[in-house]
């Protein structure tokens, strides 16, 4: 069914949207992370509120923000539910290779004037049995034949999958490419089905439920993207992932924050005069916050300095400084939460407490493992070979 | 200069398939150039040629075929004279 679809005029700024979606997000955001269950609620109210088409450019009928603005919406809603947010985030990370990559190939284009429509919520399938999270390399391969594709995926994590209206999926070019000769295909619902392989009873984001599963699809071959996946990894998705997984750390991380705050607060009125416990602590987990934001406004400073030239976001330089955000943010997080557990002391540790932070550890604990932080620091350390650290505080 | 170059890929087994199958205008990202093996080719092209590749030729379209490689490192030694 297709959203009803009001002219970009008469809608409410995106943020103020963003806000009555977090409303609902974390209402469901207790029962979502007990239950494991997916945020229908919320995912729906996203789509009400026309937020999946964010990023799409307004000559396809979308918002054309950008990725700081997108940045914002994730922070939002990862204040309110990590779950809920980081399927948004992962959503308009393959919306981002769609703008950046899609606007030339007709298919592709049409299909973003699809996703703004109807409103689609996009999943990604780069994790694949015997790969693990080697996103540059891939074993299943894409078979053309009569202008139609094959492809078949043993794709141990698919988050949402069984929720989502499409999957971007990499593979090989072709039966007879390398590894790292990829590409990229949109495989829209009725193209594929998905036999479940793995379940998703983790500690924390448990809402995304990223199951495993066997993905067989076929389709029209203008799905799969003209440009090879090296290109569009480089030049959208690694800055995409790290800038919008930051933002949503970052968000619950606030959260987290915000209710220590409230704790110290409540305890100073009890007795006032007197500083609380804890209030020395919060002075500086509010500096650790503080911290964090500014890497994730540096990233995204960086990201559009190189925006719209292909040299610059393919660099080495830009990667690395990208891999660091996502390490940097990543440790920042969980060290943020576990202190404001410390500050809440057992009322946080409680799950049934205005001030239990619970959720939000286990929540930031995934941020290291997805796309583990060794993988991403050996990766680093090989560039940095060759690569210098731009020593200037402006680009 | 390019003979040097292609000497180095084969020595150093940078791709996957046989050199001399290559053009020096055949893409060595699809003949199986890895992120990993770019960089050890990179330094290894440092070493040989005696330059050392600034930033900003740090991208892939520098080392994606040996036509690239070469026009980079001409410059480069170029640049030294
Ligand atoms: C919440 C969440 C949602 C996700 N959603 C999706 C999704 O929608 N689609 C998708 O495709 N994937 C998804 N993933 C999977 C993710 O992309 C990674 O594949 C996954 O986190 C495994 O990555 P890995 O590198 O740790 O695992 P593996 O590659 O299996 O590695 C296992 C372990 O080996 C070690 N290791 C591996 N390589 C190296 C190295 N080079 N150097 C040092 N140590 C190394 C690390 O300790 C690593 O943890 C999701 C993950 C999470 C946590």
């Amino acid at each position: 069914m297709a959203v009803p679809s009001p002219t970009i005029e008469i809608l409410r700024p995106p943020a103020e949207r963003m806000r009555s979606v977090a409303e609902i997000a974390a209402r469901h955001s207790g029962d979502v992370d007990r239950e494991g269950r997916f945020p229908q609620e919320a995912v729906d109210a996203l789509k009400a509120e026309r937020l999946m088409s964010v990023m799409v450019p307004k000559r396809f009928g979308g918002e054309g923000l950008s990725l700081l603005e997108t940045a914002e919406l994730c922070t939002i809603l990862g204040q309110a539910c990590g779950s809920t947010a980081m399927i948004y985030a992962m959503h308009q990370i393959k919306a981002s290779s769609l703008v950046s990559h899609g606007g030339s190939s007709p298919w592709h284009a049409g299909f973003m004037r699809d996703l703004v429509d109807e409103q689609y919520l996009l999943a990604s399938a780069t994790t694949e049995g015997g790969i693990g999270g080697d996103l540059r390399n891939s074993i299943c391969a894409v078979h053309v034949a009569d202008g139609r594709f094959t492809l078949e995926k043993d794709a141990t994590v698919i988050s949402y999958g069984l929720y989502a209206d499409a999957i971007l999926v990499t593979c090989r070019r072709a039966p007879d490419a390398q590894s790292s000769d990829q590409s990229m295909v949109v495989v829209k619902r009725g193209d594929y089905t998905l036999d479940k392989t793995t379940g998703w009873d983790t500690l924390g984001m448990r809402g995304t439920c990223s199951e495993g599963f066997r993905l067989v699809s076929a389709g029209d071959a203008a799905q799969i993207f003209p440009q090879p996946f090296s290109e569009i990894a480089a030049q959208s998705m690694l800055s995409a992932s790290h800038i919008l997984w930051g933002a949503v750390w970052f968000g619950i991380a606030a959260d987290a924050v915000a209710r220590a705050q409230a704790y110290v607060r409540a305890a100073a009125r009890k007795q006032p005069g007197s500083l609380p416990p804890g209030a020395l602590r919060l002075a500086e987990v509010v500096a650790m916050l503080q911290d964090m934001k500014a890497s994730v406004v540096a990233g995204v400073v960086r990201y559009e300095a190189a925006m719209n030239r292909p040299d610059a976001l393919s660099s080495m330089g830009f990667a690395a400084e990208m891999n660091n955000l996502k390490i940097t943010t990543s440790q920042r997080a969980a060290q943020i939460v576990t202190h404001a557990m410390l500050i809440t002391g057992l009322s946080g540790y409680k799950n049934d407490t205005p001030f239990s932070v619970g959720r939000h550890l286990r929540d930031v604990t995934s941020a290291a493992i997805m796309i583990s932080n060794d993988r991403i620091l050996s990766n680093t350390s090989n560039l940095l070979l060759v690569s210098r650290f731009d020593t200037s505080l402006v680009n | 200069m390019r003979d040097r170059i292609r000497k180095l890929i084969a020595e150093r087994k940078v791709v996957a398939v046989d050199v001399d199958t290559l053009s020096d205008t055949s893409d060595l990202y699809e003949a199986g150039l890895s992120s990993f093996a770019s960089i050890q080719f990179m330094l290894a092209l440092e070493d040989e040629f005696d330059i050392e590749f600034p930033e900003r030729m740090l991208t892939r379209k520098t080392f994606a075929s040996i036509e690239a490689i070469d026009r980079s490192i001409a410059e480069l030694i170029g640049e030294q004279v």
